[in-house]
Parts: C-alpha cells; sequence; structure tokens
C-alpha cells in the first residue's frame, strides 16, 4: 500500500467506513456481537490492513506475509470486517458471520478461518504467541513483522506481563503491539476493574518503544505505525491506543458505556444510516 | 486435616529423610543411563535443525541443559512463565520448528493447562511438551507431585501423551515423537534413569502396546516406572507359582485397545492396571472404559496413587504408602489371589 500525506488519509478514511460497515452488517445478521469494540477499532485496523501490513490477500499463508495476531479474539468480527475488505475473506461469506458450519465463528479461529493467525476467546494469549512468532521469524531470517491487537482488560492477565518481559528480553524489534484502550471491559471501565496506568510508563519502564496515540485518529495512527516501523531500537513496539466505543455511530457512541452493547434489531439499519451520514458528511 | 504429632525415631532404623526434589528413581545396584532425554535430543539435533528447546527455569532438572549446551543458539530460556513457555513454543512451531518445551509435570498440567489447550492442542501445532516429575517422583509434596497429569492431558484432544518406562525407551521415544507430526506430553525421568527394557527386545512405538512377558495367572497392564515395577514384582511371585503377564502400554492416548482387549480376554486371568498417577482419569479408567465398551470383563483391579494430596517424605516410604513400590504391589495382588 502507498503511504498518504499525512492529513490527507481520505483512502484510509473510506477503508474504515467498509470496516465498520462490514461489522454492522454482520452484527445484524447475527442479531449481536461486539459491534462497540468493532466500531472503535476499525481506524487502526484500516491503518493495519491498507498501510502498515505486508500480504498477498489470494495466498493467506504466503510465507513473507506480516502476521496479525487477534488476541482479543472476541474483536473477531472486527478483523473478519477487516478481512473481507482485504481481500482475504470472500464478501459473500459475510452473511454467515456466527451461524452453524460458518467460517466465522463469533471468536477467531486459526484451525480453519483463513487470515487468522490464531485461535482466540481465551484472553491474554496472544503477546505470549506473538514472542514465539517473533523469535520464529527470526530464525528464520524473515524480515517479516508480528502485529499484536489486544485489549486493556487484558492487562489484567498475569501472561500479558510475562510475555512483556520476555519480548524487552530477547529484543523483539519485529513486533509490533497495539493495545486497544477503550476502558471497558466485562465488570466496567477497565481502569476501575484494575488499575494500570500510566500504562505508557509502566511500558516503557519494562524496556519497550511506545507510543500513545488517539486510536480514532487516522493521521495520528498512520504516524505511530510509520515510527513504530522505521524505530532503530532493538525493543519491541506499543502502540496505546485510546478508542471511543461505538465510534462512528453517534447513538452507540452515546450509549451507556458496556462491554457488550445491546442493539436493538431495529437498530442495525439505523445504525448503516447513521455510519453513512458520518462518511458524506 | 490434623496428623498426629510423629514418634521420635527409635530403634535400628531411622527414618528416611524426604527425597531431594530430583531424586533419582533407580533402585540400589540397578543399571542406569545418564540423562536419556537431553542425549537424545542432541543425537536427533543433528539432523534436525528445526528442533529448538525451550524450558521455564527448569533447563538443569529436564536434562534440556545438555542440548542448550550443545546448541546455544537453539535454546530459548523463557524464565519462570509457564504459560509464556507454552504460548512462545506454539508461535515458534507456527513458524515451522519443532519446539521441546521442558518443565515439571505439575506447571505444564496445572499452572499452563489453557495455554497448552488453546495454543497448542487446538491449533495442532508441533510442539513437544517433556515433563520432568510425573506422578509420584518427588517427595517435595502435591506442589511438586503430579498426581493428575495424564488425567487432564487425556482430557485434550488432538494431545498425544507418552508414559516411557525407562532410559530405553526414552532414547527411542524422542526422535518417535519428533517425527509425529503434532502436539504431544511425554512424561520425562531425568538423571540417572533405570535401564531396564533393553534386556526385552523392546522397541517403542508410538500407540502400540508390548507385552513383555507372558503369564498364566494374572496380566499387569503398565504404564511408566509401573512396568519396571511389574517386571520385578512378576518375578518376586515366581516363588509363590503365580503366573504374571505385564502389558506394557507407553502410549496413554491414543490407546492401543486393540492389544488391551486381546490381552485382557483371554479367560482366567485377573487383570491389573498399575500407573504412577492418581486412580481417576488415568491408564486404569482408560482400560476400564475400553473393556466395558467392548464387552470384556475379567476381574479387574488398579494400583494406583489415592485421590487425596500425598505426603512430602522419602520415594521409598511413599511408593510403599501408596502401595506402588514392588512389595507393594505384589502384596496387593497376592491379596487380590486369595
Amino acid at each position: 500500500m502507498t503511504t498518504t500525506a499525512i492529513g490527507h488519509n481520505t483512502h484510509l478514511a473510506e477503508r474504515a467506513y467498509r470496516i465498520r460497515r462490514n461489522a454492522l452488517l454482520m452484527g445484524e445478521v447475527q442479531g449481536q456481537g461486539y459491534i462497540g469494540q468493532a466500531l472503535d477499532i476499525a481506524d487502526v485496523l484500516a491503518v493495519s490492513y491498507f498501510h502498515a501490513m505486508r500480504y498477498r490477500p489470494a495466498e493467506p499463508e504466503w510465507e513473507g506475509r506480516d502476521r496479525f495476531m487477534l488476541s482479543n479474539g472476541h474483536y473477531a468480527i472486527a478483523l473478519y470486517a477487516a478481512l473481507i475488505e482485504a481481500g482475504i475473506i470472500p464478501q459473500e461469506e459475510l452473511e454467515t458471520y456466527g451461524s452453524d458450519d460458518s467460517r466465522l465463528p463469533m471468536s477467531g479461529m486459526a484451525s480453519y478461518t483463513p487470515g487468522m493467525e490464531m485461535s482466540g476467546g481465551s484472553l491474554g494469549l496472544g503477546l505470549s504467541l506473538a514472542v514465539g512468532r517473533c523469535l520464529g521469524l527470526k530464525r528464520k531470517g524473515s524480515d517479516a513483522r508480528v502485529y499484536t491487537l489486544f485489549s486493556d482488560g487484558e492487562l489484567d492477565e498475569g501472561s500479558v506481563w510475562e510475555a512483556i518481559l520476555s519480548a524487552a528480553h530477547w529484543k523483539l524489534d519485529n513486533l509490533i503491539a497495539i493495545v486497544d484502550v477503550n476502558n471497558q471491559q466485562a465488570d466496567g471501565p477497565s481502569t476501575q476493574v484494575m488499575a494500570f496506568e500510566p500504562l505508557t510508563d509502566k511500558l516503557a519502564a519494562f524496556g519497550w518503544f511506545v507510543q500513545r496515540v488517539d486510536g480514532n485518529d487516522l493521521d495520528a495512527v498512520v504516524a505511530a505505525f510509520d515510527v513504530a516501523k522505521s524505530c532503530p531500537d532493538p525493543k519491541p513496539r506499543m502502540i496505546v491506543c485510546d478508542t471511543k466505543m461505538g465510534k462512528g455511530v453517534p447513538f452507540l457512541e452515546a450509549r451507556e458505556k458496556n462491554h457488550f452493547i445491546r442493539v436493538d434489531a431495529h437498530e442495525w439499519q439505523l445504525a448503516l444510516d447513521a455510519l453513512d451520514a458520518g462518511r458524506t458528511a | 486435616m490434623s496428623r498426629p504429632t510423629p514418634a521420635p525415631a527409635t530403634g535400628a532404623k531411622p527414618k528416611l529423610k524426604t527425597s531431594a526434589m530430583i531424586a533419582s528413581i533407580a533402585g540400589e545396584g540397578q543399571r542406569t543411563t545418564a540423562a536419556p532425554f537431553g542425549n537424545a535430543l542432541v543425537e536427533l539435533g543433528k539432523t534436525r535443525e528445526d528442533i529448538v528447546g525451550l524450558t521455564a527455569d527448569l533447563a538443569k532438572y529436564t536434562d534440556l541443559h545438555i542440548f542448550a549446551k550443545a546448541y546455544p543458539d537453539r535454546f530459548y530460556q523463557m524464565g519462570m512463565a509457564e504459560q509464556l513457555l507454552m504460548g512462545a513454543a506454539s508461535g515458534l512451531a507456527h513458524e515451522g520448528f519443532t519446539p521441546f518445551v521442558t518443565t515439571y509435570a505439575v506447571f505444564a498440567s496445572r499452572r499452563a493447562y489453557d495455554f497448552v489447550h488453546q495454543t497448542i492442542a487446538e491449533e495442532n501445532r508441533n510442539v513437544k511438551i517433556v515433563c520432568a516429575l510425573p506422578g509420584l517422583t518427588s517427595g517435595y509434596g502435591p506442589s511438586h507431585q503430579a498426581a493428575e497429569d495424564l488425567a487432564l492431558f487425556r482430557a485434550m484432544p488432538n494431545l498425544m501423551v507418552i508414559d516411557p518406562c525407562d532410559a530405553h525407551e526414552i532414547e527411542q521415544a524422542v526422535p518417535a515423537i519428533a517425527a509425529h507430526n503434532g502436539p504431544v506430553y511425554m512424561r520425562l525421568l531425568r538423571g540417572n534413569v533405570p535401564l531396564v527394557l533393553d534386556e526385552y527386545d523392546y522397541k517403542f512405538e508410538i500407540g502400540k502396546a508390548k507385552l513383555l512377558r507372558d503369564g498364566a495367572d494374572v496380566l499387569v497392564v503398565s504404564s511408566g516406572i509401573m512396568t519396571m515395577r511389574a517386571l520385578e514384582v512378576a518375578t518376586m511371585l515366581e516363588r509363590d507359582k503365580v503366573d504374571v503377564a505385564v502389558l506394557h502400554v507407553p502410549t496413554i492416548k491414543p490407546l492401543d485397545t486393540a492389544t488391551i482387549l486381546r490381552e485382557a480376554g483371554r479367560s482366567g486371568r485377573l487383570v491389573v492396571v498399575a500407573e504412577n498417577h492418581t486412580v481417576i482419569g488415568g491408564l486404569g479408567e482408560a482400560v476400564a472404559g475400553a473393556l466395558l465398551r467392548a464387552g470384556v470383563h475379567p476381574p479387574f483391579r488398579q494400583i494406583g496413587l489415592p485421590d487425596e494430596f500425598l505426603d512430602a517424605g522419602a520415594l521409598p516410604t511413599l511408593h510403599d504408602r501408596y502401595g506402588i513400590s514392588a512389595n507393594a504391589m505384589a502384596a496387593s495382588i497376592k491379596g487380590w489371589l486369595g
């Protein structure tokens, strides 16, 4: 993908719009889904798949690809939306989301979904897997990178900190981790469930190269990915993305904040309409 | 549970001391081989460059240090972090390597279970989990006694489960599990490991139970160190005119049901399953289930660890106490025969 000048990421805005739209369509099919998260992370996924990453849509297992690890498996609806937009999953499969025998179950599965690099669902797995992938890529002399998306709630898991220690120990400069700080987890605001701030300072103290950006500001996200890729430090890179649940659909943004946003049957079309309104605005 | 104040040791026989955490299970005067796992892995590593070793601060205690010394750039010290250990091994396997992962059986099974389940077994990654201190092979207490590792790992789809008997078998099992494309859990004996099966013209084959000796009165079905105990018991019981057959079942999963049914179906024999494991969920119940499902109903008994947290102490004391020493096992069998 070519880089668009900062401030003019219109093609990425269009990609993000289409990822959100795919996610809403899947939510409508299933009647539910982690749509708040899908909407908040769409911009990060647009930048990952249409600016930062190297891959071949027709060849999801291409050896030279950058690996994208979805640690927060419940965000699968968002990643499917991006994989469809990227041409890795056929558009027509969207309608199977969450249905019996679908390749697109509600939580991501490496064993049968194209473009899914790990089986998620149990939180706190992704960074440990990513450490192994990065060690393996280095062993092979590959210049491919590993991108790992996880959520702020996963910071509660001890295994995440095992991997954070380890990635710095092994100087995994081929690892770009992205933590989605939407400040929502199952039992409430993540910062109240288990205080993790000041996150940037903590991660830097653990030996990571850390940036913190508004994860819904495409220009900022593009810049952060560019810096993460070009940084010469022999350190793993972390991009802390502050995001807004329900982003792009104002009435969902305004809805009482909840890990699992309830959307009534008639509201999916309203959400699509609201998304479209924002697109042309 | 309270326990009574112990009486001071009196008389000629002093109480034994708690065995060192990594005490050898070899009996006095028994032939042994040093570090069969570590040396076999070094040998295999000469031709298999895809093999890498990972441990969680237990290289020295799992004989992986020998591999680390031979191939320092193929060894990954992951620190005392078993979840990371399993996840990272899965990641390396996904990139085409064949990781041999070592820790103690308690930590692989009890602490890292979900990581093994999700990142290794479910994703069907080519990871070999090789764990020391299986069953009751440590006198250190429940923290280090993996009495339930087989039950936990048997219940995991995709995962092959191996319980080798001695150094001879470990040496053969290492290349065999490396040649198998898929996740494996193997119990490990480390340090000076008894050498027994070389005298039985024995060859390890994945998924195969082997009759080591025949006998008309009792069929012992066993795995791991209980096979060497069973062979000892068979010799002991010859003096009592009791004829004991020993069927060694090193692959707990997939179970060699055909051979087990064939041997257990021979009429007139007491079938005794002996395992270094809790009687819940291990080889005993696996065999019992296979027999029941096939309608084969011989007299059936189990020798194994009780469903309780085990004592700390000297291994010989504990093996006697819980009925898995050769003497205790012989006494049980004689009692059952009446």
